[in-house]
């Protein structure tokens, strides 16, 4: 498979650092039965960037942006790492070899795997590298 | 209480009026003969030089609005030739084109002879000394202060603004028995004082403070008397007037506005038409000798009231009350006129933000804060923190360079600001003066 295969359609969301954003977004959601599986909050002084995984990111988008949020979409990747001490150093370390830098990161860890997601300012060579050292990266496909 | 100059200082009202009208003359006959703005205006509004038969008949004449100064920059409206001028002021504009003000030697005379009275009113004088922490530069503030300090035989520390730590240390060091800045500022130092173990109290000879260039109030003076025991004295002034010209006597209850350098009317800003004294309205201005930049029934948008019962100190001349609001949106933020609409043509230069915005001023410890909100642009948006970051600081530089106030910007998402239809409101202001 390409590497375009394993770039992952993230939404990210700006949103004033205020109660009520978060749910505001959450239920639009609901509403359009997207699943979310996984997403972290960046905070920054008065505003932030809630980023998302969804499993129906057009559909995320579109009503996100007609509730009058600033939506974006951006590629990120998703790999797969052994959920034991060790399992973050290893994905890292080859990264950091590479010098391939890790804008943001965040994870989840699930019955099966635990999932590092990560936006690198190098989206292709990081597909590539990781693939080459037998890492297991979730296609978009898999997730949409 | 000693006049700086009592030959005019307590002149009889009736003399002091024959003296405005004479001046009064001259000056319409001057600006209709060589002025080709005002010629034109006079002709505009039908009225000739010969129609101005006593005091009163300055009615008939055309008002002036800042936006004349801003329309005829830079050097429109000043009458007198280049070499003749021995300065320029500046002030930054409301839409980005600033005003220029030029001075004769002779309206430099003038406005410093104004300031030697007022500050001689308050109780200064030979043998003290003032410390000016007004802006030098551009700005009227610092360079009028200094000259009108020099001229009454005070000694001069010109300190400007910034740098609060060292004010404080000349203070001590050098005696300063006087302070010239704002009131905010005022307070701000005796913060500052504190935390450096300073008690401006105790430990300094700072008996009085010369302030204005922002709203303050007679709470503020209590104020200032009991954290500092300090007496504070109001100024007023506009750089196109000239600069800060008026200076509140020992009594306290106002400021005398010379008569032979200026004759006021206070107007109801929507009828236009002249209010008794006592009666709040717009202070509209006519400057009766002013050279480079003649100042004929100027709009000051400042609102106050005119008192002409005898003062106790025995000047004859005419009081204004401390100003108390303006007929537009225009805000003082640390001495530093700021328009909103000077914020919304700086937005109109920067893609990444939407034109919808809204102004918060607060007070921080003594110090006016200003944080504005505005939209971010939604084809700005990156999902990078840092990219947002950039924006925000860029923001913050150019309205920085635009209103020459320190602003703080917070982006909020599109569409979250209040629309407008009509009259805007979109400052809100938390200070308590």
């Amino acid at each position: 498979m390409s590497c375009e295969h394993y770039m992952i359609r993230q939404i990210s969301v700006f949103s004033e650092n205020k109660p009520g954003r978060l749910a505001a977004m959450a239920k639009a959601c609901q509403e359009e039965d997207v699943n979310i599986l996984a997403f972290s909050i960046a905070e920054a002084d008065g505003f932030g960037v809630i980023r998302a995984l969804v499993d129906k990111p057009d559909i995320a988008y579109e009503k996100l942006t007609s509730l009058g949020f600033n939506v974006a979409f951006t590629h990120v990747i998703a790999v797969e790492m052994k959920d034991e001490p060790g399992g973050l150093f290893e994905i890292a370390s080859k990264l950091s070899e590479a010098e391939i830098n890790i804008e943001y990161s965040y994870a989840f860890s699930g019955k099966s795997r635990a999932v590092l997601i990560l936006r690198v300012d190098q989206v292709e060579e990081a597909v590539r590298l990781l693939l080459h050292h037998k890492f297991t990266l979730i296609a978009s496909e898999a997730i949409y | 209480m000693r006049c700086w100059d009592p030959r005019i200082e307590e002149m009889p009202v009736a003399d002091l009026q024959k003296l405005q009208f004479k001046l009064l003359k001259t000056i319409v006959y001057r600006v209709y003969s060589f002025s080709p703005f005002y010629h034109k205006r006079m002709k505009d509004a039908g009225v000739h030089p010969d129609d101005i038969n006593s005091l009163e008949d300055i009615v008939k004449l055309p008002f002036m609005y800042k936006k004349d100064l801003r329309d005829t920059y830079p050097d429109g409206l000043i009458m007198s030739e280049q070499e003749e001028l021995v300065r320029y002021h500046v002030s930054s504009g409301t839409t980005g084109k600033p005003t220029v003000v030029g001075y004769t030697r002779n309206d430099i005379n003038n406005w410093t002879e104004s300031l030697a009275r007022g500050l001689t009113s308050a109780g200064l004088g030979h043998g003290d000394v003032i410390q000016v922490s007004y802006g030098y530069g551009l700005f009227t503030g610092g360079l009028g202060l200094h000259y009108g300090a020099e001229r009454i035989g005070a000694t001069v520390l010109p300190t400007s603004i910034g740098n609060t730590e060292r004010q404080i240390e000349l203070m001590q060091d050098l005696r300063v028995t006087a302070i010239a800045c704002t009131p905010s500022y005022l307070l701000h130092m005796g913060e500052v004082a504190e935390k450096m173990g300073v008690s401006i109290k105790k430990d300094t000879f700072l008996r009085k403070a010369i302030v204005g260039a922002e709203p303050w109030s007679e709470q503020m003076r209590s104020r200032i008397r009991e954290s500092l025991e300090v007496d504070a004295y109001d100024i007023y002034g506009t750089s196109e007037l000239s600069g800060p010209l008026f200076c509140e006597c020992e009594c306290q209850q106002g400021f005398h506005v010379w008569s032979d350098l200026i004759y006021p009317e206070i107007l109801d800003p929507d009828t236009q038409e002249p209010l008794p004294p006592g009666e709040r309205g717009e202070l509209v201005v006519t400057m009766l000798q002013k050279d480079a930049l003649p100042i004929i029934r100027y709009r000051t948008g400042d609102i106050t009231a005119i008192k002409d019962d005898p003062c106790p100190c025995g000047r004859t001349h005419p009081r204004l009350e401390r100003l108390s609001g303006r007929v537009d949106d225009m805000l003082i933020i640390r001495g530093i006129n700021v328009f909103p609409s000077q914020i919304e043509h700086a937005l109109l230069g920067i893609p990444e933000v939407a034109e919808h915005f809204m102004i918060e001023v607060d007070r921080k410890g003594a110090l006016d804060d200003m944080l504005v909100r505005v939209e971010l642009a939604r084809e700005a948006f990156s999902d990078k923190i840092s990219d947002l970051m950039r924006i925000r600081r860029h923001v913050e530089k150019v309205l920085k360079g635009s209103l020459n106030v320190q602003v703080s910007v917070e982006l909020t998402e599109p569409g979250t600001l209040p629309r407008f239809e009509g009259k805007a409101k979109r400052v809100i202001d938390k200070r308590l003066i």
